[in-house]
């Protein structure tokens, strides 16, 4: 069979399971609807967050971004790692405890102010909202390669399934659907790695075969190779990255705390039964997470030695353009591959200096890496299911936290509070089925900036969100003037500087004019902690969180009692 | 108040801060220590083909996340059944209360 059939086989059998799922558990109260009625297994909510956290960019780009960043691709890695350690010890248990659905409840009750809540609604939706554009973005990509549809088709197909199983079972037939789009992903994203790994270096584990000598008998270290090959060619050593330490320090801590002020990460702690669930939960969502962030570095380079070595050929004197594998002629055809024959030789030749002759995008590594390595076809069709598997999962759980903040924390606690609990359910389907056709027209239109956007949202996040829950739970006196004044001065600077860098003058985006070298990307670290200090200085001239606030405080501060998640 | 006194709530409560906070700077030594600021130093190490460094920024420091939340999570039960504050204690009694309401020991 060829990789066409095939592909459609794949991916139409696990659309197939997706939509089972989604009628199995469909949802009957906002209950079910936002929370999935508080009654998820924390191992099968550990998966569902995986799923729901990785995204069509850790899928599709994140390995692709490493094989070309090198060191410096680690702030991915560590960043999008390390803040589940922050999620598991400073936030997910109390916000369990809290008992509430969703992030802006906790902070409209905690700092007693509407205002706040309004403003934590909106930034829950913004950043939402240019995340889910990206991954629509994801599925057409994956569509237009593999199922030869156009873009738009692809985008169009994608919408229809999020809005099946999204619209009928909330956060219910979300969870579930997710558990099985992990498992689809996480072997699509393995599968290839470890044959790769087998062929380069007789490993079966890529994590270990990354690191070991190369099996052609030469003896030298397979990254030593990619060092040497490397510095050749004119790049930086690829185990030493080119990023100064400062910038890949203030990156990785803005990742980091970006992953633990992500609304749509938050939420998933508040579907398990109890505090200790919550607790282990984040500890098997990072287990299952550490599966793909750990092989990537590894697929990251078989694919740069691998890529490198079929265009320059053995003899690293290019390879004739006639004698090019398929691989290169396939995605030239999407635009992401290109070749410039400037010295006329009729011969493809990579390079990090003025002898370079191709253009690849570096979304396209993961994608083409089983073409590249030579896979059966089964394996590359396997792949394309595994990207469509993340871009949808990711773009489900957004679409539930733009329908929650909605319907909930905007109709139900702020304008219409007199609404029954059926209306309320019917609002948050209408809410999430006007997402949907929004998050598909950006995904078909995407502004210039979308993939730029993507990356800034975890600035805003955790310049915003993450001192605001922090100082709610480790400080009982903090107070609504504290909190509402640390949010607007973090998100206000951390906006401010990206949108000076990357909008309004971005011939000035060069590393002398940052201030202490602090690229727009790590910034967000310091508006968290601008937001710290401007909350914790307000709220020593303004009066202390009323008595009942405080006792809230100490109460969701140890497990016992902890009811389901509710909503009032 | 779930806690015995007030005593006993603070009790608890600093014995949490201190596990999380030497768990934290752990996460803070390893992945902001050996993954970034001493890197180009670790990296004069080898550990087969791996680069020290280069090792804890890409592989080491997300397996020793994984070990720190493992630990968290294990101590944390412990912390809650010694205070009398952990959630399955609920359950049992109830069931305990209904038995003795149905067959009067």
């Amino acid at each position: 069979m060829d990789i066409q059939t095939l592909t459609f086989l794949i991916v139409g059998a696990t659309f197939a399971i997706y939509i089972g799922i989604a009628i199995w558990s469909r949802a009957g109260s906002t209950h079910d609807f936002y929370v999935a009625s508080g009654g998820v297994n924390p191992v099968a909510n550990g998966m569902a967050t995986a799923a729901d956290w990785m995204s069509a960019a850790s899928f599709i780009s994140m390995a692709g971004l490493i094989s070309f960043m090198g060191y410096d691709g680690a702030v991915y890695l560590m960043g999008w790692t390390g803040g589940y350690v922050l999620l598991a010890l400073c936030l997910a248990p109390y916000l369990r405890k809290f008992g509430k659905f969703t992030v802006p409840a906790f902070i409209g009750d905690r700092y007693y102010s509407n205002t706040a809540r309004t403003v934590a609604v909106i930034c829950a939706v913004f950043v939402s909202f240019t995340y889910v554009a990206g991954q629509m973005r994801g599925v057409g990509v994956v569509f237009s390669r593999f199922l030869e549809v156009d873009i738009t088709t692809g985008v169009i197909i994608g919408m229809a399934i999020v809005f099946f199983y999204a619209v009928l079972g909330g956060m219910k037939g979300i969870t579930y659907t997710q558990v099985a789009q992990y498992c689809v992903l996480i072997c699509a994203y393995l599968v290839p790695a470890i044959f790769i790994s087998i062929m380069m270096t007789g490993h079966v584990i890529p994590q270990i075969g990354f690191g070991a000598e190369l099996s052609d008998g030469s003896g030298t270290y397979l990254l030593d190779k990619l060092d040497g090959l490397s510095t050749e060619l004119g790049f930086a050593e690829y185990t030493s990255g080119t990023k100064s330490t400062i910038d890949v320090f203030f990156i990785t801590a803005a990742l980091m705390v970006g992953t633990a002020g992500l609304p749509h990460v938050i939420v998933r702690f508040f579907t398990v039964p109890k505090v200790r669930d919550a607790r282990k939960s984040a500890g098997w969502a990072l287990l299952f997470i550490a599966l793909l962030y750990t092989t990537a570095p590894a697929i990251a380079t078989f694919a740069r030695v691998n890529m490198i070595d079929t265009i320059n050929g053995p003899d690293a004197q290019g390879t004739a353009y006639e004698e090019a594998p398929s691989w290169i002629t396939n995605w030239e055809s999407t635009g992401l591959i290109a070749w410039e024959d400037k010295n006329g030789d009729g011969k493809m030749f990579y390079s990090g200096d003025a002898r370079n002759e191709m253009k690849i995008d570096r979304d396209i590594m993961v994608l083409a890496n089983p073409e590249i390595a030579d896979l059966p076809a089964w394996v590359i069709a396997l792949v394309a299911a595994g990207g469509i598997a993340a871009a949808l999962s990711t773009s489900a759980g957004l679409l539930l936290v733009i329908s929650t903040s909605i319907s909930h924390d905007l109709l139900k606690r702020n304008l219409m509070p007199n609404i029954s609990d059926k209306q309320e359910l019917r609002y948050a389907r209408i809410a999430s089925a006007v997402a949907i056709c929004i998050a598909g027209y950006l995904g078909i239109n995407p502004p210039g900036f979308v993939a730029q956007v993507v990356a800034f949202a975890f600035g805003l996040a955790a310049s915003s969100f993450f001192p605001a829950i922090i100082l709610g739970i480790f400080s009982k006196k903090m107070n609504k003037e504290g909190a509402i004044a640390g949010m607007i001065s973090g998100i206000t600077f951390t906006a401010a500087y990206i949108i000076y860098f990357k909008f309004i003058n971005p011939a000035a985006n060069t590393p002398e004019n940052w201030w202490f070298g602090i690229s727009p990307e790590g910034i967000g670290t310091l508006g968290m902690l601008l937001n710290f200090a401007v909350a914790i200085v307000v709220a020593r001239f303004t009066s202390e969180a009323p008595k009942a606030v405080q006792e809230m405080v100490a109460d969701i501060r140890f497990p016992k009692g902890a009811g389901e998640a509710s909503a009032h | 108040m779930s806690f015995e006194s007030e005593q006993h709530a603070d009790d608890y409560w600093k014995e949490n801060l201190r596990l999380m906070l030497s768990l934290l700077a752990i996460w803070f030594a390893v992945s902001f220590g050996c993954g970034i600021l001493f890197a180009d130093a670790l990296n004069g190490i080898r550990l087969g083909g791996f680069k020290l460094g280069f090792w804890f920024a890409q592989q080491g420091s997300i397996y020793v996340f994984l070990v720190l939340i493992a630990v968290y999570v294990h101590k944390m039960n412990k912390l809650d059944k010694k205070y009398n504050v952990h959630e399955d204690h609920e359950e049992p009694d109830e069931f305990e209360e209904a038995l003795e309401e149905e067959f009067g020991q």
